[in-house]
């Protein structure tokens, strides 16, 4: 236990006291406890820097499940660092907010911050943990808890909604990947990622290297809302703004952007991890930014702008990736780099938008940009906000936005040169989508701070009188506004080589010779470049169409997509489908009459009958071993069957009765000539017993009912009855003939040697029962006394549904 | 039930020859066929016949054995004879015989497993008869 482990661990066990605090510390906000943790981890976790970006990762291990190669291990190199401190830092900056944002009274505070703790935690866990299944551990624990904080407002039918979806949606995924870790540690038998990462080469000539790829994609992109996966996140909105800036845009969104990062060194030198990874980024990023444009909730917005700026990321690994599939040609690292630098300012300018939203949710009463316009005036720090965080996204120079989509066009644009694929004519679609869906993120840029803050005001739509956000709430966007500035005007002081560089070793480990870093060098002017020619085009074409947004947003309406995303219809109507489906075979299987399951297990019985007869060839005859057949027993038998048959025929019950009694005679008659008189006894006494309990009880019934069932069903019964019957004969034909084959000699010898020898007694059968099995009759009286008290208390203690006693 | 003289007088002639043949059954069943399972059957039969006969107040006056009991005690009788061999060290339900000498009927061969039948045989005539007469005793 280092400290290290206290920095993943911390936030569980200060989840712990939470309540404690809400409940007897009363005149103090809870969250101010809360902003402590956060604020000493991010400080902590700075200091790591200077060492980390050395190249040298820091490791502590902790033994946890050792036989089973789990340990919780921490892996610090430049990811995970630059991510714990998103997490942390982004952290303190929503805990403080959501002080102001979220009022002492009628607000369950407890809840909400041990859910973010734990959400926390378990984030710190999955960027720091060096070991897959702890990794894949602290991952359930994040969907828990993000599903607890959007179903926060649990009295909302859309909160539990958006709740369960992201639950089912994220935890799908999540058992992907676990399968895809098992598959992992089938290859390499170690569930440490150095260590598999040490055996990259060994795994791509797997043949479980294609599956345990898709798998761990599929739980990628669950988590990161790739399409066609997206959908859980607009639902998501419905969680208060702090979670959303937290959860839905900066931190667990981008779990899956880390795994794919983090799992990069196994897979990225494969051309599907390339196309999958690359293509379904594009058309996320495309997708996103195209239906944000026709949003018209302020958080909506945001939420498809995510999709679109995490399908951007991603695309952006996946482009990088090529690097390793080209044995690591300088041009491809620019794609991994403004990965790792989006990602950044992904999570500054969007954490400020949302909470920029979340000032104008609270301070006007609502988020429809249909209702609000020219709050200019009124909240001008607001407006000051979002215009940084909005022209950033929208790619905007000076602002950070600008040189992350600068290079994203670049790391597009040098994919042209790949010489696999076709991608010189592909690749220009790349280029087009990336295109595209800058202009339209520049268009959904545009209609939040100007359809929010500029325009006519309308107060008649409004609730309350709007008025500038208190200063307490202004802090955090403040602060990842100057950020957006600052890493927009000196990204290289702030960033290349603390975080950006070391982040980048880790995603291409194997890229440079030991010792050497990568050449980042982020600056705005490069010349009249390509890239630079595409963003005027994206900035010009953007305006035109913003200006002409009415004119042209009937596409929507066109295209069906007014409503809500397509991809709900299916989610819905599987989910649905799911439901109803189940009922269906429920109701087919389960039909609450005996009938229907005494034939499902009949046929089963005849299905494994005849499939064991089949499959081990186990049908056999022989004739030899049949001795003479006396005249008297084909009598027997005969006139057994012919009263066996007339039983199903008889409509009255005592008939029926006494027709089961002269079977059983008969059967005390086989015993008799199979030379077996204590069978014989037993067999006519208790013919004889039940007979008369049968008689007593069936007295007071009512005549047996003609069953009214269609005749396909008598025929039906009727084949399963004569299968049954075939199939038990078969099987007992063959046993005794197999027998004739057997090495194994009957055990009943042993009993006939030393029935009177050691047990004193010359009547065979009964010693075995007295003495050498024993137990067997001892529990069978048992099982009599159990019968006749259960016939008892049956009879005499008449209750009724409630328990009480019948009259 | 009036007048059903013969079928009485029958009865007590028989139901005593009944019940002696059951407990030759029980007694002969380690050398012959025989035990304390038809044994007790035969006994139940017995009693049956009895409650045809006489009808049911009259025999619960004489027979005033609570069949529960009955039960109890055939159940603590067999798996009493299975801690003979734990109390002497053997494994449980070992049965022991010996040959005694015993006045009048000479050398006769005693086991414990005679003692577990007995427990069978209680048993059963306990849980037939206490089954047929509570079903007959229903009236609802």
């Amino acid at each position: 236990m280092s400290l290290l482990h206290l920095v993943i661990l911390a936030p569980f066990i200060l989840a712990i006291f939470i309540p404690l605090f809400f409940k007897y510390v009363k005149q103090v906000h809870t969250g101010w406890f809360v902003l402590v943790l956060p604020t000493i981890l991010f400080i902590y976790l700075i200091q790591l820097i200077p060492t980390v970006s050395g190249g040298e990762p820091i490791v502590e291990s902790l033994a946890w499940v050792p036989s089973l190669g789990i340990n919780f291990d921490v892996y610090i190199d430049g990811l995970a660092l630059l991510f714990a401190l998103l997490i942390t830092g982004i952290g303190a900056l929503v805990v403080l907010y959501s002080i102001y944002y979220l009022t002492k009274k009628g607000e369950a505070l407890h809840n909400f911050y041990v859910y973010l703790l734990m959400f926390m935690g378990a984030m710190l866990g999955v960027v720091l943990s060096g070991n897959l299944m702890v990794i894949y551990v602290f991952w359930e624990l994040t969907s828990l808890a993000s599903s607890l904080l959007i179903g926060y407002w649990h009295h909302r039918e859309k909160s539990r909604y958006g709740a369960q979806k992201s639950m089912l949606i994220t935890v799908t995924g999540g058992f992907s990947m676990l399968a895809s870790f098992s598959l992992l540690y089938v290859m390499t038998g170690s569930f440490n990622i150095q260590e598999i990462i040490a055996q990259a080469g060994d795994i791509a000539t797997s043949p479980l290297f294609i599956p345990a790829m898709l798998l761990i994609l599929l739980g990628a992109f669950t988590k990161s809302a790739q399409f066609p996966f997206h959908i859980w996140l607009p639902d998501a909105m419905e969680a208060p703004t702090p979670v959303s800036a937290y959860l839905h845009s900066a931190t667990m969104v981008k779990a899956g952007i880390y795994l794919v990062a983090r799992m990069s060194p196994v897979f990225a030198g494969a051309s599907e991890w390339f196309w999958i990874v690359s293509v379904f980024g594009m058309f996320t990023l495309l997708w996103g930014s195209f239906n944000a444009v026709r949003q018209t909730d302020l958080k909506s917005i945001l939420a498809y702008s995510t999709i679109s700026q995490l399908g951007m990321i991603m695309s952006l690994l996946g482009l990088g990736s090529a690097a390793a599939f080209y044995n690591y040609e300088e041009v491809y690292f620019t794609a991994t780099i403004a990965a790792v630098f989006h990602l950044i300012n992904h999570s500054t300018f969007k954490g400020s938008l949302f909470m920029v939203a979340g000032i104008v949710d609270h301070e006007t009463g609502t988020r429809d940009i249909r209702y609000l316009g020219g709050l200019m005036t009124f909240m001008p720090i607001t407006f000051t906000l979002s215009i940084i965080g909005a022209f950033s996204m929208a790619g905007i120079y000076p602002f950070n936005g600008f040189l992350s989509k600068e290079m994203f066009l670049t790391g597009v644009l040098n994919t042209l040169m790949m010489t696999d694929f076709n991608m010189q004519s592909i690749g220009f679609l790349f280029v087009a989508v990336a295109w595209i869906a800058s202009v339209f993120t520049f268009i959904y840029s545009m209609i939040i701070v100007f359809k929010t803050f500029t325009g006519k005001y309308q107060p008649e739509k409004l609730d309350k009188k709007p008025h500038e956000a208190p200063i307490g709430m202004l802090i955090s966007p403040i602060i990842l506004a100057s950020l957006v500035i600052l890493f927009g005007l000196f990204p290289n002081q702030f960033l290349s080589y603390t975080l950006i560089e070391p982040a980048v070793q880790s995603i291409l480990p194997t890229a440079l010779p030991a010792g050497e870093q990568f050449y980042v060098n982020i600056y705005p002017w490069h010349g009249w470049t390509p890239e630079l020619w595409l963003t005027i085009g994206v900035i010009v074409v953007g305006t035109i169409m913003y200006l002409t947004l009415t004119k042209w947003q009937n596409i929507y309406k066109i295209l069906r997509l007014h409503k809500k995303d397509p991809i709900n219809y299916i989610y819905d109507g599987f989910l649905d489908k799911l439901v109803t489906g189940s009922q269906k075979i429920t109701y087919m299987q389960m039909t609450g009459r005996l009938n229907n399951y005494l034939a499902f297990m009949s046929v089963f019985l005849i299905a494994i009958l005849a499939y064991g007869l089949i499959e081990f060839d186990a049908f056999a005859l022989d004739t030899s071993i049949v001795g003479d057949i006396p005249i008297y027993f084909w009598i027997l038998a005969v006139v057994t069957v012919a009263t066996t048959i007339t039983m199903p025929f008889i409509q009255n019950r005592i008939a029926a009765i006494i027709t089961i009694g002269v079977v059983g005679y008969l059967l005390a008659l086989f015993f008799v000539f199979f030379k077996a008189p204590d069978l014989a006894l037993t067999q006519l006494l208790v013919e004889t017993v039940t007979t008369t309990l049968f008689l007593l009880c069936f007295y007071h019934l009512p005549e047996l009912r003609k069953e009214k069932s269609k005749p396909r069903f008598k025929i039906a019964n009727l084949i399963i009855s004569l299968g049954v019957g075939i199939g038990v004969m078969i099987v007992g034909i063959s046993s005794i003939a197999m027998k004739a084959g057997r090495p194994f000699e009957s055990i009943s010898e042993y009993f006939k040697e030393n029935a009177y020898e050691l047990a004193g007694g010359k009547n065979m059968v009964n010693v075995i029962l007295v003495d050498f099995r024993g137990v067997d009759t001892m529990l069978e009286i048992l099982v009599l006394a159990i019968a006749g008290l259960g016939v008892y208390s049956l009879i005499k203690l008449r209750m009724n549904d409630e328990g009480g006693r019948l009259k | 039930m009036k007048n059903n003289v013969s079928l009485q007088t029958v009865t007590r002639l028989t139901v005593f020859i009944v019940l002696a043949f059951s407990i030759y059954l029980l007694l002969a069943g380690h050398h012959a066929p025989g035990g304390g399972f038809i044994g007790g059957l035969m006994a139940a039969s017995a009693i049956v016949l009895l409650y045809l006969s006489f009808g049911m107040k009259k025999i619960s006056k004489v027979f005033t054995i609570s069949y529960p009991y009955l039960i109890a005690v055939g159940l603590l009788l067999a798996m009493g004879t299975g801690f003979i061999g734990v109390l002497v060290g053997d494994p449980f339900l070992t049965q022991y015989y010996d040959y005694f000498y015993i006045p009048f009927l000479g050398t006769v061969e005693l086991t414990t497993a005679l003692i577990f039948d007995i427990g069978v045989y209680f048993v059963v005539v306990g849980v037939a008869l206490f089954s047929i007469l509570t079903i007959a005793e229903d009236d609802a």
